[in-house]
């Protein structure tokens, strides 16, 4: 065996290095205290204080260099290691920065939560649950193989229901991890039971074989038809995982159940890993059915854009209005799929990031007064401007660009996808294009009624002033800049648009070469 | 760095000033400054252009002053600038209009500093619009300018302000996700090579730019979209409400700028490039503004509220801007654009009018309202200057726009054309009906509230606001020649365009 294929597993090694030592200092670095969560109280002394801080930011600094190393994808770029099992793409790296920023964000804005009493202790579990899932998904995006795939789907879920149930003494949270756990196996299931019909229909699990093999015209009729099936099944398992209706029924209830900083990892990173796992295998393993999948679609994008937004509009508690709100999300980013574009894909990875800054952003500022107030209604927002000016006016930049408002980042990405997804399926992509407009104004109009309750609703006892404590402010300070930069600056599109591929170049063969020489 | 970008960069650094500005006086000094520079910089450009123009052969029309960057380039988008006569004359408008608006807002309260920061970020987008030659700038400083109309509403706003500026933000956007999609057609239709008007205009290679059964389905989309803004007629009933509700210098820079944004849309986007369409289709939409015209002049009739009156007879003299559009005549658009000039300066005095009104006797119900005259005089003759521009008062702007739109609609030929024209004409009447009778009940007559009676007359920052706009709409009454002829060469190529594609197609009337 040649060991050097290792080399091209780059930031999966760098990761599971960050992995292993955020581990070995979680045992090492004091917090075993029962007595308390106050740092000098816990552990006494200017330099026992240090020691208790670096538990904090060990795996943040560790994680951060992580992200440095792995950030520029490297241009000769494509290669496969194991024998295919492992596909290294520059687009795959992109993808792999932009989650690794996300996790940054959340690690960022966890701090005064990871604070609390009941959790003090389990600080290290918090950190090693983000990154094993990270690492799943990293699997993932860069699988070449089916099994591959699906224990990367394995290692990104389970520990999800974990972190869901984070806050175990509290009865929703438990309740949230539960229902995610049934709902994720049960999607699992319907993925495997997929993958074994294409297994069935073709004899391989490679992606590279499926391909070539579902392409050859000998092939029965039959065997096309399992891989239809295998693919029908395949939409269904990803829906799950992407929230799409109608496989959207656990969002909600879990997402309220999760601790705050958990559902906005949740509605980002583990939503965005899976639309771009779709793409890219959809385009690699499926490029024979892309009318099927067009079709499929069609129908689940306009379903999940209009249930969803219907559905946020009656909601009271924001963290079941922000998991309607990343249905509706979900259902634009999926946009990016339609005819397996090369614009497509780069529109659909802007898009995840820019959805990144905004809901993350959204997601700082509910944590931090969750934390601060432990208030989470819609009602209890009002007259948030009056105690807490500069939180609003962040919040509301952050709904403004999930609206899609210039000249915030947001209306970029959807402009993008939207002209993506205009010109496929052969003109019936403009009347998705035109439904999916028209819900913007439905979602503009629940956006704003948050404005409203912040800016105009009128409130005798609004939500107390705070201070807003250091992390969460970096946390904030990234997610306000990406919402103002990603967009003006056209930097970011462009240059995830050198790397990306479309069906016509993984037909050609030459799917992710450095900037699409075809 | 071309030098009409600085119409986006003052207001940007007008944003960057009010974030730092620590007291009144500080956010006052950036408003004034950044608004003063503005208006200088509009009227240097209006001075440039007419002397560069007059130094061109007389039958090219070519956009000035272009530049052009690129931004995105796999998708064809790029910030490209450009003017013509028609933008110039409407970056004239909207400098005026904010300029007069930061004096008609200098007592606001409460949070000045946050007003006058959306304010900025609305004229950002007006200003960026006018100078932008690429779809997709254009399409992204006309959603600038309508996103804060919802905070200014709905925070600064008074009577049932919370329903009005959601209605006013959804219409809008509703408007703009149709228009979206005619860009996307366009571009698309036009070949996928570029966002650039002029370019997808100048149809290189092809006899139309984009195919007319495309034409067919874009153009209404595209038109009804910015005839939302337009107020055209079943999509006009964001307006009144709109108007109604908002602060002044708001209801000015809306009624007086923001509605321009529609009609020059409609002209410049929806019909420039896809004249076919137009030729084909545009008597549906002719029907449709003509109803604007009588309908908006007869609501403004029976209304109560001044506020309400105001933005009907917006309605109605908006409506008679695509209509002067839709006849596609060269004198008939130039009329339409002076229109635009006219209604935007004297409906900014109207509502500026109405807002210091309003602000002493604290009610806008005519019923309640009596004697003014000798109570505010000088906001009383003011009051009467603007009506009489209103009701088309020669030597005043008025009447040179509508002069102009109904010589040139009467110069269509067929009955089609000329029986709409004579309805739209009955307007003028109208509106002579309820502004003088307006102006008769709450200016003379007896003061019956003896409360107003203790009411003082304008203040001084008042008086300049007011003063100003009058010396507008008097000037462009007085000597609308300039205005007029740097007009004429902007309309210019839209209706050559326009005239060409008719011999493509058999059009019904």
């Amino acid at each position: 065996m040649d060991y050097s294929q290792f080399l091209y597993m780059t930031a999966e090694l760098s990761l599971l290095a960050v992995i292993c030592l955020v581990f070995i200092a979680d045992l090492f670095l004091c917090g075993r205290s029962e007595k308390g969560f106050d740092c000098s109280e816990v552990c006494g002394g200017k330099k026992a204080f240090c020691v208790c801080r670096m538990k904090r930011t060990l795996p943040l600094i560790l994680f951060t260099i992580h992200t440095i190393l792995t950030a520029c994808p490297c241009c000769p770029g494509v290669a496969e290691a194991f024998g295919g099992m492992y596909q290294a793409t520059p687009m795959a790296s992109i993808m792999k920065t932009v989650l690794n920023i996300g996790v940054i964000v959340v690690f960022l804005m966890s701090n005064k939560w990871l604070r609390r009493e009941e959790n003090w202790i389990k600080q290290g579990e918090f950190y090693e649950l983000v990154l094993f899932t990270l690492f799943g998904m990293y699997l993932m995006i860069s699988s070449g193989h089916f099994l591959m795939f699906f224990i990367g789907l394995e290692l990104a879920s389970i520990p999800m229901a974990a972190l869901v149930a984070f806050d175990k003494k509290r009865y929703e949270s438990a309740e949230a991890g539960a229902k995610f756990i049934l709902l994720a196996l049960f999607s699992s299931a319907l993925l495997l039971y997929g993958i074994s019909l294409i297994y069935g229909a073709t004899g391989t699990l490679y992606f590279n074989d499926i391909n070539s093999i579902l392409g050859n015209t000998d092939w029965a009729v039959n065997a096309k038809l399992f891989a239809i099936l295998g693919l029908t099944l395949f939409i269904t398992g990803m829906g799950f995982k992407i929230s799409l209706v109608p496989f959207h029924l656990w969002t909600a209830d879990t997402y309220q159940g999760a601790p705050t900083v958990v559902t906005g990892y949740l509605s980002v990173i583990s939503k965005g890993s899976a639309a771009f796992v779709l793409l890219t295998v959809l385009q690699k393993v499926f490029c024979l059915f892309v009318t099927e999948w067009n079709w499929a679609f069609f129908w689940i994008i306009i379903a999940s854009i209009t249930v969803a937004n219907l559905f946020a509009i009656r909601q009271k508690n924001l963290k079941r209005f922000m998991a309607f709100s990343a249905i509706s999300q979900a259902g634009y980013l999926v946009l990016g799929i339609m005819d397996g574009t090369a614009q497509g894909m780069t529109a659909l990875v802007f898009y995840l990031l820019v959805y990144l800054a905004a809901n993350l952003g959204a997601f700082a500022v509910l944590t931090t007064v969750e934390e601060n107030t432990g208030k989470i209604g819609i009602d209890d927002y009002a007259g948030l401007y009056q105690t807490n000016p500069r939180l609003s006016l962040l919040m509301t930049l952050c709904l403004f660009s999930l609206a899609g408002i210039p000249p915030f980042a947001g209306f970029f990405s959807k402009f993008f996808i939207f002209m993506a997804a205009f010109q496929t399926m052969g003109g019936w992509g403009h009347w998705l294009v035109l439904i999916a407009l028209i819900n913007t104004v439905i979602s503009l109009y629940y956006y704003l009624l948050i404005v409203k309750a912040m800016y105009i609703t009128p409130n005798d006892k609004p939500l107390p002033s705070f201070r807003v404590d250091c992390p969460t402010r970096w946390a904030l300070a990234i997610c306000i800049a990406g919402v103002l930069l990603l967009g003006l600056c056209g930097i970011a599109y462009n240059w995830i648009d050198t790397f990306s591929y479309g069906l016509e170049e993984v037909f050609a063969g030459c799917a992710g070469t450095c900037c699409g020489a075809c | 760095m071309n030098f009409l970008s600085i119409f986006v960069l003052i207001p940007l650094l007008m944003l960057f000033g009010l974030w730092i500005a620590r007291n009144l006086n500080q956010v006052r000094g950036v408003m004034v400054a950044g608004s003063t520079a503005l208006l200088a910089l509009a009227i240097y450009l209006t001075y440039t252009f007419i002397g560069d123009r007059a130094a061109m052969p007389a039958d090219e029309f070519p956009m000035l002053y272009t530049a052009s960057f690129d931004w995105f380039p796999a998708l064809n988008i790029k910030y490209s600038v450009g003017v013509d006569g028609i933008s110039v004359a409407m970056l004239l408008l909207s400098s005026i209009i904010v300029f007069t608006g930061t004096f008609a807002s200098w007592q606001l309260k409460p949070l000045t500093k946050e007003y006058f920061l959306w304010f900025t970020l609305l004229s950002m987008g007006v200003f960026g619009f006018f100078i932008s030659v690429d779809m997709f700038t254009m399409f992204m400083f006309y959603e600038i300018a309508l996103i804060p109309m919802y905070l200014l509403i709905g925070v600064w706003g008074s009577g049932k302000k919370e329903y009005s500026a959601m209605k006013l933000t959804l219409m809008l956007m509703g408007g703009s996700a149709f228009l979206m999609c005619g860009i996307f057609g366009i571009y698309f239709g036009a070949g996928a090579t570029t966002m650039n008007v002029t370019e997808i205009a100048a149809r290189e290679g092809a006899v139309v730019a984009v195919p007319l059964s495309l034409q067919r389905f874009w153009f209404p989309m595209t038109f009804a979209g910015f005839g939302v803004l337009g107020a055209m007629f079943p999509f006009h009933t964001w307006s009144p409400d709109g108007h109604a509700s908002a602060p002044t210098a708001v209801s000015m820079l809306h009624a007086g700028v923001l509605m321009k944004l529609g009609g020059y849309g409609c002209f410049r986007i929806a019909m420039y490039l896809m004249p076919e369409a137009a030729n084909e289709m545009g008597w549906i939409f002719l029907i449709l503004t003509a109803i604007s015209v009588v309908y908006g002049a007869f609501s403004a009739c029976v209304q109560t509220d001044l506020k309400y009156i105001n933005a009907y007879s917006s309605v109605s003299h908006c409506g008679l801007v695509l209509f002067a559009i839709l006849m596609m005549n060269h004198v008939a658009a130039t009329g339409a654009i002076l229109q635009m000039l006219s209604h935007g300066l004297m409906t900014a005095l109207f509502f500026a009018l109405i807002g210091m009104i309003y602000g002493r006797t604290h009610t806008r119900d005519v019923r309640e309202l009596a004697g003014l005259m000798k109570i505010m005089p000088f906001l009383a003759v003011c009051y009467v200057i603007a009506g009489l521009a209103n009701l088309g008062l020669p030597g005043l702007s008025g009447f040179v726009a509508e002069m102009t739109i109904f010589v040139g609609a009467f110069g269509n030929t067929g009955a089609f054309y000329t029986t709409l024209t004579i309805i739209a004409c009955t307007s003028i009447v109208i509106t002579a009906v309820y502004i003088l009778r307006l102006v008769g009940k709450i200016l003379y007559g007896v003061c019956t509230n003896e409360h107003h009676l203790l009411l003082t007359d304008a203040t001084w920052d008042e008086r300049f606001s007011v003063v100003c706009l009058i010396l507008s709409v008097a000037g462009l009454g007085l000597a609308p020649w300039w205005v007029s002829d740097m007009i004429g060469t902007g309309v210019g190529p839209i209706i050559d365009v326009l005239d060409g594609a008719k011999q493509f197609l058999n059009v019904p009337f």
